[in-house]
């Protein structure tokens, strides 16, 4: 493999994790405090204001419903508002966060809804208000599986963030396209394949970790 | 004189109130509580005329099946559940009346402990104790004093670092018992508090519990489904039963005297009360020649602990048969339940049940056996 095909990759990969970790923090900005209103605000519930419950779920579910390369065309107008620009590998974060957002808020929903109604009774009992029994239990008690749910979502961004090559965006995917498929070079290919699968694996088995170590409910955690 | 309840403002203003109406810190006064209708259920009707006065410094037990209304009837101290109808006046504030706001911090005057423990599994016992305080706003040097006391109060104080999933059921409701003492409250709520713990855990709970009454003075309500709970430290206790209170009193009183039905079905289960099996087996109404006439004593009062049964054998000449029963103490005084057969003989049994009835115990015929 020559310098420049080596450099190409290491460039890619820079690109990738750019792009991926920069729409992840967004997307957990944003997607942290609507996943949590989402899990607490149905009707009775702590948070409950059903009727706005009900709208941002249905936005939530849109925006998951459309492929992500219709989003990523789709949005081009709000990504150059945004961004300045609709082409490179900063303006492909706009697109990434956008669809990084309702799925992280759906991972953060699922994880607090996993928490024992009795501590949010418990925590009513002690005197405290909705937005402490959010900070103080909801959200410490559900960091778990938050962590795995952030995780996932890393995973699937990494996938993502190889279509976002349409719009310039750069990174792995678009030179495993370009230079592997499109000239005909499999070493290329090989190689991108290779660094997501390493990548991919390095991702999980340190959000695994991670979560393991957040869990004491589990005894030799 | 007539006493008047409905009577106007100022004549009641004229009769001082009694002991226990001035004493009570917790007081239901004529409380309902009903669920509305939904579209797959109808409306329940969870609690209605609840009258119920906790007196201050007292341990008084609500007893009654699930679904009786035991948790909807705590839940209206700490307003956790709104009455659709009367008042909860815990030390001179109506909770129903108030607002989220105000009821935040009557809250932390009110500790509650539950049945499931409900400790956050993330925090380690200190900071689960601390909790409550970091909710109140309290300074850490604060908490540090507050707690570590605390955790010797339970018999915790080398766990303080360890985390929920590794304490056992006991450990876990004492650091339950920790944080709901923790704001220093006026009123503990127990929640069915044992009734996820083996009995011999159950028996350190209720002491622990016992110990904080009588140290701290600390007024405690507790719902419990189990007789042995009451009988091990409550005062006083009403039956739940269907949402109303079918009758309440002196825990004494209403253990060897129970006059309803499901108070008498929760007792039961106690030890000495029912028929011995093999006597359950034979028994019959009518009446057995040369038989023997089963007789349940009950053992309450001054003649409690007096050898009464041999002077019934002494003085009356009268054989008696012991055929089971049970020897106990309630809320500190002696008690006893004793099933005997006496012989069948036409005169035996009216002078042994007058000689027991001049001694103030309670007699009941239950049947005849060969």
């Amino acid at each position: 493999m020559s310098p420049e095909i080596a450099r190409l990759i290491l460039q890619a990969t820079a690109d990738t994790l750019y792009m991926v970790l920069v729409a992840t923090a967004l997307g957990t900005l944003f997607g942290l405090p609507l996943g949590v209103f989402l899990a607490t605000s149905r009707r009775g519930e702590l948070l409950s204001a059903p009727w706005l419950n009900g709208a941002l779920g249905f936005i939530v579910n849109a925006t998951r419903s459309t492929p992500f390369i219709i989003l990523v065309v789709a949005i081009i107008p709000f990504t150059r508002l945004v961004a300045g620009t609709s082409i490179g590998t900063t303006a492909a974060i706009v697109p990434l966060t956008v669809a990084a957002t309702p799925f992280i808020a759906r991972l953060i929903e699922a994880a607090v809804r996993e928490v024992d109604q009795g501590l949010i009774e418990a925590a009513r009992a002690m005197g405290a208000s909705p937005l402490q029994i959010v900070a103080k239990v909801l959200v410490p008690e559900a960091l778990p599986g938050i962590v795995l749910g952030l995780t996932l979502a890393i995973v699937s961004l990494i996938g993502y963030s190889a279509i976002v090559g349409v719009v310039g965006g750069g990174g792995l995917g678009d030179l495993g396209i370009r230079y592997g498929y499109q000239r005909f070079m499999p070493e290329v290919m090989a190689s991108v394949v290779i660094v997501l699968i390493v990548l991919v694996q390095g991702v999980q088995s340190l959000g695994d970790r991670l979560a393991l170590r957040l869990n004491k409910r589990l005894r030799h955690a | 004189m007539t006493v008047n309840a409905h009577a106007p403002i100022t004549a009641d203003a004229a009769i001082p109130p009694s002991d226990e109406t001035e004493d009570a810190i917790i007081r239901f006064e004529g409380v309902a509580k009903s669920f509305p209708a939904r579209k797959s259920s109808a409306a329940v009707h969870a609690l209605a005329g609840i009258d119920l006065a906790v007196p201050r410094s007292s341990v008084v037990g609500v007893i009654g099946r699930s679904g009786a209304g035991k948790s909807t009837l705590i839940r209206l101290v700490n307003g956790l559940e709104k009455p659709t109808a009367g008042r909860v006046i815990v030390d001179g504030t109506d909770v129903a009346g108030l607002g989220e706001g105000a009821l935040r911090s009557v809250r932390r005057s009110i500790g509650m402990v539950f049945q499931h423990f409900n400790l956050l599994s993330s925090r380690t016992v200190f900071d689960n104790v601390a909790l409550p305080l970091e909710i109140a706003g309290t300074d850490a040097a604060t908490i540090k004093a507050r707690v570590t006391p605390l955790l010797d109060l339970v018999g915790l104080a080398d766990k303080r670092g360890r985390y929920p999933a590794e304490l056992s059921g006991g450990q876990k409701q004492r650091v339950g018992i920790a944080r709901a003492l923790a704001t220093q409250p006026k009123v503990l709520l127990s929640d069915e508090a044992t009734s996820a713990l083996d009995p011999e855990t159950t028996r350190s709970i209720l002491d622990l519990l016992g110990t904080i009454n009588r140290e701290l003075g600390l007024t405690i309500l507790l719902i419990t489904h189990e007789m042995a709970v009451i009988r091990a430290i409550a005062q006083r206790v009403a039956v739940l039963d269907a949402g109303r209170i079918v009758e309440q009193g002196d825990v004494f009183d209403l253990f060897t005297r129970p006059q309803h039905e499901t108070t008498r079905s929760f007792l039961a289960a106690e030890s000495g009360r029912e028929l011995p099996a093999f006597v359950a087996d034979q028994i019959r109404d009518e009446p057995i020649p040369g038989g023997q006439v089963v007789v349940r004593i009950v053992f309450r009062g001054p003649f409690a602990t007096h050898p009464v049964l041999s002077q019934v054998t002494r003085e009356l000449g009268i054989d008696v048969n012991i055929l089971g029963g049970a020897v106990d103490s309630i809320a500190g005084r002696p008690f006893g339940t004793l099933i005997v057969g006496l012989p069948n003989d036409g005169t035996s049994l009216d002078k042994a049940l007058a000689f027991l009835k001049e001694r103030d115990l309670d007699t009941e015929v239950l049947g005849h056996v060969a």
